[in-house]
């Protein structure tokens, strides 16, 4: 990926920010998605909750359900491929995905080595739980971030340590003195040209979106409160009693997150939210996938 | 002067650090109640037209927001910030403001591999850098009064209307801050 390309990547994900990326399985949940506000939709097969309650290995889409979704919406489409699965992120390439998200979801396909994304053109979003682990994900080549909250949970609690914990980590970064950078560095285990964008800038050198567990949309201000700049949202919507009013209930509670009376109204009468496991329920920890 | 940028999704900060560059306050709109009385200016940034529409109608943002641009405000719209502004969009209906007289493409470029950069005049800025993601055109002119900015590869990027500024590329991306000045002159 030539410098310019990574640029403009970058630059598709500054676009995204202060919107709700939606999970989609269908062409008809897209539309849904779409008209109730998302930004962008993360074609794949099966929602998260139902990969976690199938088990099994699960992959990339058949690209031709995610053509589908493409030719059902104007918004970006984004897909998943498993990590280092370098051969999926080739297909989707081929196929004009908007945005690649390599997903600790999906199975992992190499227990090592994350793909290198500067080979590709197109943008890679990857999860982090930590500073470290997002600043190694941008050297290889990805152009947004996103916690690596526990998928189809509906709850909360892992996107917050990890967005808590980026966040700190950054302001710790920032208040230390150029000359401890380099051990930063080495601790970090990530290139030293990265760690002096953060001591400098105080923030990621891309965007940073929260992702997994969200399911109301004072769970999407809460994220929004803790630094998230966008919101994906998974089996949330479509786990839920009313898909559509739920989905717009959170896009506007994304834009207005720091308004409780306006969060208030928007909370009213939604339905049903998702059920939900808690995080000592679950036999499978996702968000351990890749580091 | 009160400048307000719509803050509803997409690239607002990015707009909102050329003002503070050139010392120029700002207020940030996300609903009814942040617009200010005396608003002399709007800025409608990048991001995605069709949610920053529904949001516009729904937060009760439009039909002040339109009164003023019909009474002549300066309003500067980039990417989907044209595409809001846009008279007619093409192969669809719209119900954005509709006060520039042009006939919009959305993602006339195709998907995010059709994204690209490249320099040209705009008006009178020349050597301007222009950043086009995901970006529309303009297909036709439905105005004569409207003034064609730049033309990139044959395709209208940029057009001039009233006191309405509409570029296809993203200015707010770059460190260049003339077109904002010339806005702010209006």
């Amino acid at each position: 990926m030539s410098e310019e390309r990574y640029q403009l990547n970058k630059e598709l994900a500054q676009m995204l920010k202060g919107g709700v990326i939606m999970d989609v399985t269908t062409p008809e949940q897209a539309k849904i998605a779409e008209a109730a506000g998302a930004c962008a939709v993360m074609a794949l097969e099966r929602i998260p909750a139902d990969i976690r309650a199938a088990g099994g290995v699960s992959r990339m889409s058949d690209p031709a359900m995610i053509q589908g979704i493409q030719k059902a919406v104007s918004i970006p489409v984004m897909a998943k491929c498993r990590i280092g699965h370098f051969a999926e992120a080739q297909i989707l390439e081929a196929i004009q995905i908007d945005y690649i998200d390599e997903s600790e979801v999906l199975s992992p396909a190499d227990d090592i080595y994350h793909i290198d994304k500067t080979k590709f053109k197109v943008p890679f979003v990857c999860g982090a739980k930590d500073l470290g682990e997002a600043l190694r994900r941008i050297a290889e080549g990805a152009s947004m971030i996103r916690t690596k909250g526990e998928p189809g949970t509906g709850d909360i609690i892992q996107a917050v340590r990890h967005m808590r914990k980026i966040q700190s980590e950054i302001s710790d970064l920032a208040a230390r003195r150029e000359d401890e950078l380099f051990e930063a560095a080495k601790q970090l285990q990530v290139p030293v040209e990265l760690v002096r964008f953060v001591h400098e800038n105080k923030k990621l050198p891309v965007v940073n979106f929260a992702a997994g567990g969200v399911a109301t949309p004072a769970d999407a201000a809460l994220m929004m409160q803790l630094g998230a700049e966008g919101v994906f949202v998974g089996s949330g919507i479509f786990k839920s009693g009313n898909p559509e009013k739920r989905a717009s209930a959170i896009v506007k509670a994304v834009t207005n997150y720091n308004q409780p009376d306006l969060l208030a109204k928007l909370s009213e009468n939604l339905g049903e939210a998702m059920v939900g496991i808690n995080e000592q329920e679950i036999a499978l920890l996702m968000a351990e996938r890749g580091k | 002067m009160s400048v307000g940028i719509l803050a509803v999704q997409g690239a607002f900060i990015e707009h909102a650090h050329c003002l503070e560059q050139l010392s120029q306050d700002y207020v940030l709109l996300r609903k009814k109640s942040d617009i200010p009385q005396n608003l002399e200016r709007l800025i409608l940034p990048g991001g995605e037209s069709t949610v920053q529409r529904k949001l516009l109608h729904e937060l009760d943002l439009f039909s002040v927001l339109k009164n003023k641009i019909l009474e002549d405000m300066p309003v500067f719209g980039t990417c989907a910030g044209l595409i809001l502004l846009a008279e007619q969009i093409a192969e669809e209906s719209t119900d954005g403001f509709q006060s520039l007289p042009v006939l919009i493409r959305r993602n006339a470029y195709g998907r995010q591999l059709g994204s690209f950069s490249t320099e040209g005049t705009v008006g009178e800025v020349s050597d301007f850098p222009m950043r086009f993601i995901r970006a529309p055109y303009v297909e036709k002119i439905l105005h004569p009064d409207v003034q064609i900015l730049n033309l990139t590869d044959h395709h209208i990027t940029a057009v001039k209307y009233k006191n309405q500024i509409g570029t296809a590329f993203h200015p707010e991306l770059t460190d260049d801050l003339r077109i904002h000045k010339l806005f702010l002159a209006l």
